[in-house]
């Protein structure tokens, strides 16, 4: 509660490029967060998110174009998202594994295809965003950011109490042994779908905060696969499995790609190759080696809870 | 005469893309694994047959010869030291780390060489073809490619149901542990395997090289074919993923011809029908 007043009162007090860094920040926080929910708690491992990101984006494009302001259209990215994940949902989640990595991105590719042959949202060459020409720019930076917090703030709020909650019990138990899930009377089907639409909803929010920050839009790298690597190597260093892993992975990420702005794709190298290694050999990333080591959570979720204290009676099933 | 022409270009185009799918089916086959950074390895082949051209001034197909072996080892290594470790972990893991090191691929090359697009000096090759009339050409590379594929999944499938070594392959992906037991080593099998799949993918590379220019950046989309290729076939089986191809080929040409943006989403729909109504894909089998 203190730091998310603390963050809101910045505009307040520190330059615009701080806050431009911490939109950029908060969007990726909520990115990762979005893929965690998916890979880390329902072992669905999705290469195609950017496919919300890119609807989002594109929902904010056409309604700030019939005169809403940017803003307001934010909530109804995240409502269209989620409505266009609704009929996807029902092709991709009949799939696993690999099937459903690939499946994801290919949705992603065609949503682009798609895009960029409608002239009207500006085709291949993108467009820009209108209807904030009326703000002072300072107005325009400080209602950016409170809004990327706001999403933030959502975005993690919204995955711990969804996590406590008996839907988070179902997925880890999906995550963990479909079938055995199955057969206690988990509905798997039905609680993938509902996180795969969560998923898209912050997806597309996010996609609606970046248009608002960058103040265009091009499909090519709106719906970019470069998205997915972003969200899966900050999921991986940070933590898979854990809603703190995300920002811990976050701060990596952009405190290496700060340091070597200058060498070129340098960062993604390193981010990968760490990427990579963590998966292999501390799966549970950065964040699971510091709340094993000091027993220490900010959100207590994790699905260690009771494994770490069998002694500890276990509630009766309801 | 204009659709005939698209027709049999499809169906040429259709080998490439069964020649770059036979080392994703058989990996998927053997070991249930999709290498996510199989486009990547394709490229990186198409960039060191570049360099064996410019270093030792072999012609473009005898490069085939140097990259096929090369990566044959790199795809045993990959296997031991990369997929099989990330196996142990779990099956999520190896897409992770596959996905991982296609990024780590592509941003090195870019590093490294250029965002500049390149292609292999193929000579005539590229530019003969047969005139059968005016409006039907056959590219001769397009057609030597089409052979090589169809020769490749021959091979792959003679290896497989007739030599010692394919029996081996067939029991660890069947059961790993039983293989193990009556004295398979699975993991040597496996990197056997992988360093079959490798090869396939270092000549599809070459071949798309020769065929259209490439940059750091166009593995992911030959993976999307390739994959697409190998599930429009049916999983498991390179009969099916010569079948696939030639499908999708069939999709992006046609598709192509009724507008010409439209190829590639034509190809991508096709994959999403054939998920939708037959998962299974056209020709669902395991290999025999």
């Amino acid at each position: 509660m203190v730091a998310v007043a603390v963050l809101a009162s910045l505009p307040y007090v520190v330059y615009a490029n701080v806050t431009e860094l911490l939109v950029n920040l908060f969007v990726l926080v909520t990115l990762a967060t979005m893929w965690n929910l998916l890979a880390g708690y329902a072992g669905l491992v999705s290469i195609g998110q950017q496919a919300y990101i890119g609807v989002g984006a594109y929902i904010v494009l056409v309604l700030a174009r019939n005169g809403m302001s940017p803003f307001v259209a934010i909530p109804f990215a995240l409502l269209g998202s989620a409505l266009v994940a609704l009929p996807t949902s029902f092709l991709v989640l009949r799939l696993r594994g690999a099937y459903f990595a690939i499946a994801t991105w290919v949705v992603a590719e065609a949503f682009q295809l798609i895009v960029s042959r409608i002239p009207s949202v500006g085709g291949g060459a993108g467009a820009s965003l209108r209807g904030m020409n009326g703000l002072d720019p300072a107005v325009r930076e400080a209602f950016t950011y409170w809004a990327a917090l706001a999403v933030v703030v959502a975005a993690l709020l919204g995955s711990y109490l969804l996590l406590r909650s008996r839907l988070g019990l179902d997925l880890t138990a999906i995550r963990d042994n479909e079938i055995g899930a199955r057969s206690v009377g988990v509905r798997i089907t039905l609680a993938k779908r509902i996180v795969y639409l969560l998923s898209a909803a912050g997806c597309g929010a996010a996609g609606a905060l970046l248009i608002v920050s960058q103040l265009n839009v091009q499909a090519t790298s709106v719906f970019s696969v470069q998205w997915s690597a972003y969200m899966i190597f900050v999921a991986l260093i940070g933590g898979l499995g854990t809603i703190e892993g995300p920002i811990v992975g976050t701060l990596i990420f952009y405190t290496l790609q700060q340091t070597l702005a200058d060498r070129g794709a340098w960062y993604l190298i390193i981010l990968g190759t760490v990427a990579v290694l963590m998966a292999m050999f501390v799966p549970r990333g950065l964040w699971g080696l510091v709340s094993d080591r000091f027993d220490f959570r900010l959100f207590p979720v994790g699905y260690w809870l009771h494994w770490r204290r069998p002694t500890t009676p276990s509630p009766p099933l309801p | 005469m204009v659709w005939v022409n698209a027709l049999v270009q499809g169906i040429l185009l259709g080998g490439l893309y069964a020649l770059f799918a036979c080392g994703l089916s058989l990996l998927f086959g053997v070991m249930r694994v999709v290498n996510l950074a199989h486009g990547d390895f394709a490229v990186l082949a198409a960039y060191v047959a570049l360099a064996i051209i410019a270093g030792l001034q072999l012609p473009v197909l005898w490069t085939a010869l140097v990259v096929a072996p090369l990566f044959a080892l790199v795809g045993y290594l990959v296997q031991r030291f990369i997929v099989q470790r990330s196996l142990a972990v779990s099956p999520l893991t190896t897409l992770l780390v596959t996905f991982g090191l296609s990024i780590v691929i592509q941003n090195a090359l870019l590093q490294l060489l250029s965002a500049n697009s390149q292609s292999l000096p193929s000579g005539v090759l590229a530019s003969g073809s047969l005139e059968v009339n005016g409006q039907l050409s056959i590219g001769y590379l397009s057609v030597i490619v089409f052979v090589v594929a169809v020769v490749v999944i021959v091979a792959l499938q003679m290896f497989l149901s007739h030599t010692a070594l394919g029996r081996q392959v067939r029991a660890a992906s069947d059961d790993q542990e039983v293989a193990n037991t009556v004295g398979v080593n699975v993991r040597h099998v496996f990197g056997i395997a992988a360093a079959i799949a490798f090869a396939t993918v270092a000549l599809a590379g070459v071949a798309f090289g020769m065929y259209s220019s490439f940059d750091p950046a166009a593995g992911p989309q030959r993976l999307i074919f390739a994959f697409e290729a190998v599930v429009i076939g049916g999983l498991g089986s390179l009969w099916g993923t010569l079948v696939g191809g030639i499908v999708l080929g069939l999709a992006q040409v046609l598709g192509a011809q009724v507008d010409a943006g439209f190829g590639v989403l034509a190809g991508h729909l096709v994959f999403l029908a054939v998920l939708a109504l037959r998962p299974g894909g056209l020709i669902p089998a395991r290999f025999s």
